[in-house]
Parts: C-alpha cells; sequence; structure tokens
C-alpha cells in the first residue's frame, strides 16, 4: 500500500506537472486568442475614425487623417442623437439609482412577504428578452394612446436596468457587517443619523457600481429603445438607420469617444475599489 | 413603522416593475386578438384565428430562430467555459484584469460592434480582400448574408454573457475540494470530470439561459449581417410593429415567443433558483 503511494506521490507528480504547465501555457493563449477576437471591431472602430475616405461607404483604408475629428458635427441629426441618448441616459440613471438602491436595501436587509414574488419578477425582468419586453411596452404606450418618445424610453430605461442595480446593492447590503450599525446606535445616533453616517457611506460603492452599470446600458440599448422611442433618435438607432446606405467616420469617432469615457471610468473604478479593499 | 420599512422601500420600483413589466404583456395579449387598422383604429374582436395564421406563415423564421440560439448557445459554451476556467483558476491576483477586459466591449454600442463585423467581413474587406488575393480563397467567397455570419455575431455580441455566470460558478469552488480529489488518487482530468465540472453546472445552465433566450430573439445580427435566407423570428416581430403596423400579427407572434421563453425561464427558476443568475447580474 505505501509503495503505491509513494510512486504516486512522485513519480508521475512530477510529469503530470509538466504537461499541466504546458495546458496552462496553450490555455492563456487561447484566452488571449478570444480577448482578441472580442476587441477586433472596436480596433477597426477606432481605427476608421481616421481613414482618409472619400465616398460615404467607410469600409476600405484609404490613408490617415486627422479631418474628421474637424468635421465631427457634420450631421446635425446625429449630433442630436448623440446627445438624446446622453439625456436619456442620465436620466434614467438617476431614477434607477434612486429606486434600485431603495429596492436593493429592502431585499438586502429585510425578510418580508412578498420577497420571493419580488426576486421573481426582477429575475424575469433580466431574463426576459428586449425584444419582448419592448414589444409589450409598445402595446401597452398603443393602447392607452400614449406617444411614444424621449420620456417613455426613459421609462423603458428604468424598466431593465433596475433589477441590475437593485442586485448591485443587494449584494453590498448583505456584505455589511451589522455590529458597525449597532456600535452607532448604542452611541446614541438616531436611526436617520446612523443611516446617513454610517449605513449610507459603506453600500455606496454598490450604488455607485449599480448606477455606472445603468448608465451603460442605457447608452448602448438599442432594441427597446426602438420599440419605444417614436420619433425620438438616440445614437444606436441613428447607425442602425445609417448602415444601409453607408456609416460616416464621424460614428466611428463619436463610438470611440464613448468608448474611452467608459474605459477610463470602469479602470478609475476598479483601481478605487482595489484600494478600499 | 419598522414592519413597513421595506415594503415602503421596495414601492417605488416595484410599482415601476409591475405597471412597465407586467402590466404591458396583458395588453399584449390584448392587442394580439385585436382586428382593424392603423387609419381606422383597432377594435377588440377576440379574434383568436390571428395565432394560427402566423404560426404557420413565420413557422420558418420560427424555427431557424430557435436553429441559431441553440448552436449559437453550444459554440458559445464551448468557447467560454475554458477562458472562464483559466481565469478562475489561473488567473492569479490578475483575476479581476481579465474579467474587467472581458466587459470593456460593451462600452461600444452592441449595433456599432455589429456594424464593425459588417466591414471586417465584407466582400473587399480587411479579411477577405488579403485572402483573395492569395488566391486562398476563391473570387466569389463570401462571408456576409450567410447563416454563419449571423451565428457568429450573435456568438461574438452574447459571449460575456456565458463567460460571467461560468466564472462566478467556478470562482467558488474551492480549491481544496480538487486537493482532496487528488490526494483521493484522482487524476487531473478525473478531479475535473467528477468535481469540478459538476460544481460549475449551475454557471453553465445560468449561462445558457442569459444567451439562449437574447440570442433567439436577436434581430440586430440577422438584420446586418445576415440575408434574405438569414431572417428570424425578431426580425419579422418588429417589421410587423415598426413598419407595417400590423399590430395584431406582431403581438400574437411576441406573445408566442414570449410565452415560450417564459415556459423555460420558469421552469429555471423552479428547478435552479434565481441567485445564480442575480448572482452574475450583480457583477
Amino acid at each position: 500500500m505505501s509503495t503505491v503511494t509513494t510512486q504516486r506521490a512522485t513519480g508521475p507528480a512530477k510529469r503530470v506537472r509538466g504537461r499541466s504547465r504546458l495546458g496552462d501555457r496553450l490555455l492563456k493563449g487561447y484566452v488571449w486568442l478570444i480577448l482578441v477576437w472580442l476587441f477586433l471591431p472596436i480596433a477597426v472602430m477606432v481605427a476608421f475614425g481616421f481613414n482618409d475616405t472619400q465616398s460615404k461607404s467607410n469600409v476600405t483604408w484609404q490613408g490617415f487623417t486627422l479631418k474628421w475629428w474637424g468635421r465631427l458635427g457634420d450631421y446635425p441629426d446625429l449630433t442630436e442623437a448623440v446627445l438624446n441618448s446622453i439625456q436619456i441616459a442620465v436620466l434614467a440613471t438617476v431614477i434607477t439609482t434612486l429606486l434600485g438602491t431603495l429596492m436593493g436595501l429592502a431585499l438586502g436587509r429585510y425578510r418580508f412577504r412578498g420577497q420571493g414574488a419580488t426576486n421573481l419578477v426582477m429575475f424575469a425582468a433580466i431574463a426576459s428578452p428586449e425584444l419582448v419586453m419592448g414589444a409589450s411596452l409598445l402595446s401597452l404606450f398603443i393602447s392607452s394612446g400614449v406617444q411614444t418618445g424621449f420620456a417613455t424610453v426613459v421609462i423603458a430605461h428604468v424598466l431593465f436596468s433596475l433589477s441590475f442595480v437593485a442586485i448591485t446593492v443587494r449584494a453590498r447590503v448583505i456584505g455589511l457587517d451589522p455590529s458597525i450599525e449597532e456600535a452607532a446606535r448604542d452611541l446614541g445616533a438616531s436611526t436617520w443619523v446612523t443611516f446617513w453616517r454610517v449605513t449610507f457611506p459603506m453600500i455606496l460603492p454598490g450604488v455607485v457600481a449599480g448606477a455606472l452599470l445603468a448608465f451603460a446600458l442605457s447608452i448602448d440599448d438599442f432594441v427597446i429603445t426602438q420599440f419605444t422611442s417614436g420619433s425620438t433618435q438616440t445614437f444606436p438607432l441613428w447607425i442602425w438607420g445609417a448602415t444601409r446606405i453607408g456609416v460616416p467616420p464621424q460614428v466611428n469617432i463619436l463610438g470611440t469617444l464613448i468608448f474611452a469615457v467608459g474605459v477610463a471610468i470602469a479602470v478609475f473604478n476598479t483601481v478605487l475599489s482595489r484600494r478600499r479593499t | 413603522m419598522r414592519r413597513l420599512a421595506p415594503y415602503l422601500l421596495i414601492l417605488p420600483g416595484g410599482l415601476w416593475l409591475a405597471i412597465f413589466l407586467v402590466v404591458p404583456m396583458v395588453f399584449m395579449a390584448s392587442v394580439s386578438t385585436q382586428e382593424g387598422d392603423v387609419v381606422n383604429g383597432f377594435v377588440q374582436t377576440f379574434n383568436f384565428s390571428v395565432y394560427g395564421d402566423a404560426l404557420v406563415q413565420y413557422r420558418t423564421q420560427f424555427l431557424r430562430s430557435a436553429g441559431y440560439g441553440l448552436v449559437a448557445t453550444v459554440v458559445s459554451v464551448a468557447l467560454a467555459y475554458p477562458m472562464a476556467y483559466w481565469i478562475a483558476f489561473k488567473g492569479g491576483p490578475r483575476k479581476s484584469t481579465y474579467l474587467l477586459l472581458v466587459l470593456l466591449p460593451f462600452f461600444v454600442s452592441f449595433v456599432l460592434r455589429t456594424v464593425s463585423w459588417k466591414f471586417l467581413l465584407a466582400d473587399d474587406g480587411m479579411l477577405l480582400s488579403p485572402l483573395k488575393s492569395m488566391g486562398l480563397v476563391p473570387g466569389d467567397f463570401h462571408v456576409l448574408q450567410t447563416t454563419v455570419a449571423v451565428i457568429g455575431g450573435l456568438v461574438y455580441n452574447y459571449l460575456p454573457f456565458m463567460i460571467l455566470p461560468i466564472y462566478v460558478a467556478l470562482e467558488r469552488v474551492d480549491p481544496r475540494v480538487v486537493e482532496a480529489a487528488q490526494d483521493l488518487y484522482a487524476a487531473r482530468r478525473e478531479a475535473f470530470t467528477k468535481v469540478v465540472l459538476p460544481l460549475s453546472l449551475p454557471g453553465v445552465f445560468a449561462g445558457v439561459l442569459m444567451t439562449f433566450v437574447p440570442m433567439t430573439a436577436d434581430y440586430v445580427n440577422a438584420g446586418i449581417l445576415g440575408g434574405p435566407e438569414n431572417t428570424m423570428i425578431g426580425n419579422i416581430i418588429q417589421t410587423e410593429y415598426l413598419v407595417n403596423n400590423d399590430y395584431p400579427t406582431a403581438a400574437a407572434l411576441s406573445f408566442t415567443l414570449m410565452a415560450a421563453m417564459l415556459v423555460g425561464i420558469f421552469a429555471y427558476a423552479r428547478a435552479l433558483g434565481t441567485e445564480n443568475v442575480l448572482e452574475a447580474a450583480a457583477r
């Protein structure tokens, strides 16, 4: 019995380790390959913002130019669409963060009747395809005679990001150490003061993460927006409309700018949360 | 007051979800059985024959969407699992950086990324024209407007939704459990198939749910990368609603799609609970 053990422990173990190291290296190469694949169309998007193209179809590389940066406002309706996207995202983020934080607090802190049902509805909001949510919202608006436009898009964006924010805040609330709040109360702080001076600062990273997620989801959204926008244009809707006739380099530049801002915020947030822990 | 607190907190968000998620589904059912047109208005006639007609007319697109969704999901699991595995077990201190890299593409609009693929895969685009000039592929070879392009686009756009839940499940596997298996003479392969894989299956199921459902209902990839032979049910619903304004047919189609998916979604929730998906969403 003991001889078997030593054999297992020494001889083959080394060989296995050698093989596994090769396997790990191959796997790492594979991971990078997938990452390159994920970023390939983004690299193309960035590069073709600098393409010296003559026609409206910006498909083949014609040489480097910066001229499109100076002509960013050439399409007034595109500029308006981008501004709409930003306004919608800001408004939707504010509402979503407020409602989602309250929900997250309730779900993380209390046990109450109807909790299971709330979880199930939030789950349905995350799992349902956007097409179905958009189509049913449009049915509601048509039936009740509501004109679709800016406001209905905001309503829809709050709808699909609400669950994400609530879950993110809930995770943070569950992770809180209850003894810190008890200490505050023992030291004579009222419920209100305890919340604002102790609880809220501790769940703030979750709230910020949720708000960022809501903003990213809103500014990127296409499907629900198309169903609820009426004649209001957003950036993704404008691109969809332009695909048939050719996407101008201005779209690439605007996409690059939004990407750069998003990456900067995400990196900043990661660095910040790493410093905190 | 303390007893009421959770209800007061949940009320605004809960109402929002009820009014704009649950109620509209009832309205969609109602619209589907109306008759009329945009000019003269629609009247509730409880005309259920629209379901039969729509399903017969668009059977091909329904089946095609399910088929595309299925193939794209299987490909996604195969691509995502090894990646999630490596990040979870070998990522070391850079785990969160890798995870961030997986999520960063989301900062570029989904439509714009798909349009980029259209540039890349164009007949005279960056990928095909060099291959053609080298004579590696025939001159009339094309990728756009094919099934491969649409399924490729679906996998590309939804892959992070598969990687994330699998990663969350794998990261939770205690390395000591794997060590214990090896101490008990399990070979590497056995330790994987008998310990790690079963423990990560809930993550795989969550990923399947989070990709199969939106992929099957997608119309952006088929619209941008596909041709007339690749029309999915989402394209039909979108056209009927927003272009033809045939609301009853559109509502009947999307209600059928929703019913099919809700059955799946709730069966999933019953069997496996909602936590895996909710936790992956919190990332």
